[in-house]
């Protein structure tokens, strides 16, 4: 038995925003493997929760005649890694939400319930970092949109307000067109493991081996997911070569702080960041289309 | 603790309950239709015992609230032998004697199920990631692997 004293189960945003602003102890609940355990665990007691899983708008995935992608919040991970349009336009984040937990726990967790969580191993954040995502929050005083890197204030600390709704994850063409991406979770087990480390390269080429954009992203290198704009600009703009790939690696580790916790040290996430994120350049970089010497 | 009606069907057959808001899934099933054949193992979603189908997706009923379960098909372990007949997938286990203590076995079954009604054509490697959200203590996990092999190979 969980310790809920009330659940309302909403039918429309419009309704889950009302019921929240209607009772400030109110939660919200998605897939609830989060909101859940947290309960278990004695964390919430007496819960007042407004369920979203049932409200159709926040499970559509789709892209706008402009080439923009919208994926509701309450999209589950399952939902999303077999989805034909985020196969087709970002096969990276399909990968990404394909490593969390086990596959019963995909079929009822959610991406939204996973980025407004706060944590930073969340294994869609540090992908919806480097696809530059925002996020469509609906709230009492109206809908507004804010990029994801500015949604994050601490270990889970989210920019959501009283009554707040993440409704959808909003890609725009800008920031998938032409990319390639490559997701890395290094976790001790191959399921059923949060990361020791996840690292995120989305990449753009230009000529066959110019590496016209990079962006890097990292989880449980930082309180919060991180981008690191310095590792970017040591490669943006020049030619692919595995001298570059090497210096690459050194910046991304020098650029993150990452600390010591059970799982393991902070020498070695510095070493994981160097690495994965090497390898996860050269993945992206062929994602692209961009051809390697010898290939 | 707040109550609701839910309408379900459980193994094909129709009920209306009311439930407590805290109640899960699992519960439900085990403590008040005395399905017990649904196993809990860690409550926590980490080790599978628990999964049921839910409109034909396995889930872990243990991390699944009972007032969601309003207007779905749920399937247990209890509703798949008919007549005494096993179904495929459970003779498939006995045959390659994929059961030792059985805790996981319900679990087990009911994803295999799922997938194969699914008409998944995973080789062994996909087979051990459509697996992987479920804990056996006592089997190795060998014959498992072999009986969802047989169960997909076998119409
Ligand atoms: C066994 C197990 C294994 C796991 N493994 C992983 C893993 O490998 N990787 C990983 O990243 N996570 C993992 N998780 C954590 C969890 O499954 C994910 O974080 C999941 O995405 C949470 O989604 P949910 O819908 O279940 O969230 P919920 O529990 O419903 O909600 C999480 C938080 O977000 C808030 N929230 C939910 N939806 C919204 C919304 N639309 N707007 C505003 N706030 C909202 C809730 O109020 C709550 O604070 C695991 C959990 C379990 C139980
Ligand atoms: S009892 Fe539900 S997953 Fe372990
Ligand atoms: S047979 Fe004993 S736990 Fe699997």
């Amino acid at each position: 038995m969980f310790d809920i004293a009330r659940y309302d189960e909403a039918r429309s945003v419009d309704e889950a925003v009302a019921l929240l602003a209607a009772n400030p102890q109110a939660r919200l609940i998605a897939g609830g493997t989060d909101v859940l355990i947290r309960i278990r665990e004695g964390k919430q007691p007496e819960a007042h929760l407004v369920g979203i899983r049932h409200i159709a708008a926040l499970t559509r995935i789709e892209r706008k005649d402009d080439g923009t992608l919208f994926i509701g919040a309450a999209a589950t991970f399952s939902r999303i890694a077999s989805d034909p349009l985020i196969r087709q336009c970002l096969p990276v984040l399909a990968e990404a939400v394909d490593t969390v937990g086990g596959p019963q726990i995909r079929r009822v967790a959610t991406i939204g319930g996973n980025v407004c969580n706060g944590a930073t191993s969340a294994d869609s954040a540090s992908t919806l970092f480097a696809l530059d995502a925002i996020l469509q929050i609906q709230g009492p005083k109206g809908i507004r949109l804010t990029p994801i890197h500015q949604f994050y204030r601490g270990p889970g600390k989210v920019n959501l307000g009283p009554a707040e709704v993440l409704t959808a994850i909003v890609i725009a063409p800008e920031s998938y067109e032409g990319y390639g991406g490559h997701y890395i979770k290094y976790a001790m087990r191959k399921a059923m493991d949060i990361a020791t480390l996840g690292c995120s390269v989305n990449c753009k080429v230009a000529g066959g081996n110019i590496l016209a954009d990079v962006r890097l992203a990292f989880g449980v290198a930082a309180p919060t997911p991180i981008r690191c704009p310095e590792a970017e600009g040591v490669v943006k703009g020049k030619p692919f070569s595995l001298e570059l790939v090497e210096s690459f690696g050194n910046a991304a580790a020098a650029e993150i702080n990452p600390r010591t916790s059970w799982r393991a040290s902070r020498e070695f996430r510095l070493h994981l960041a160097k690495e994965l994120s090497k390898q996860a350049l050269v993945k992206a970089f062929q994602q692209a289309g961009g051809l390697i010497h010898g290939d | 603790m707040a109550t609701k009606r839910i309408d379900c069907t459980v193994n094909g057959q129709k009920h209306s309950l009311e439930v407590g808001v805290g109640e899960s899934l699992l519960e439900v099933l085990r403590n008040r239709l005395h399905l017990t054949g649904t196993k809990k193992g860690c409550g926590v979603g980490e080790c599978g015992a628990c999964t049921v189908l839910v409109d034909g997706e396995a889930i872990d009923s243990c991390l699944f609230l009972a007032v969601w379960a309003d207007g779905k098909a749920i399937r247990t372990i209890e509703g798949e032998a008919k007549e005494g007949q096993l179904t495929k997938v459970q003779k498939a286990f006995v045959e390659e004697g994929a059961v030792q203590c059985g805790f996981c076995t319900p679990g087990f079954v009911m994803s295999v199920t799922a997938l194969t009604e699914k008409g998944c054509h995973c080789d062994r490697e996909g087979l051990k990631k459509e697996l992987s959200g479920h804990m056996c203590r006592c089997t190795g996990y060998h014959n498992i692997i072999n009986a969802a092999e047989k169960a997909m190979r076998e119409k």
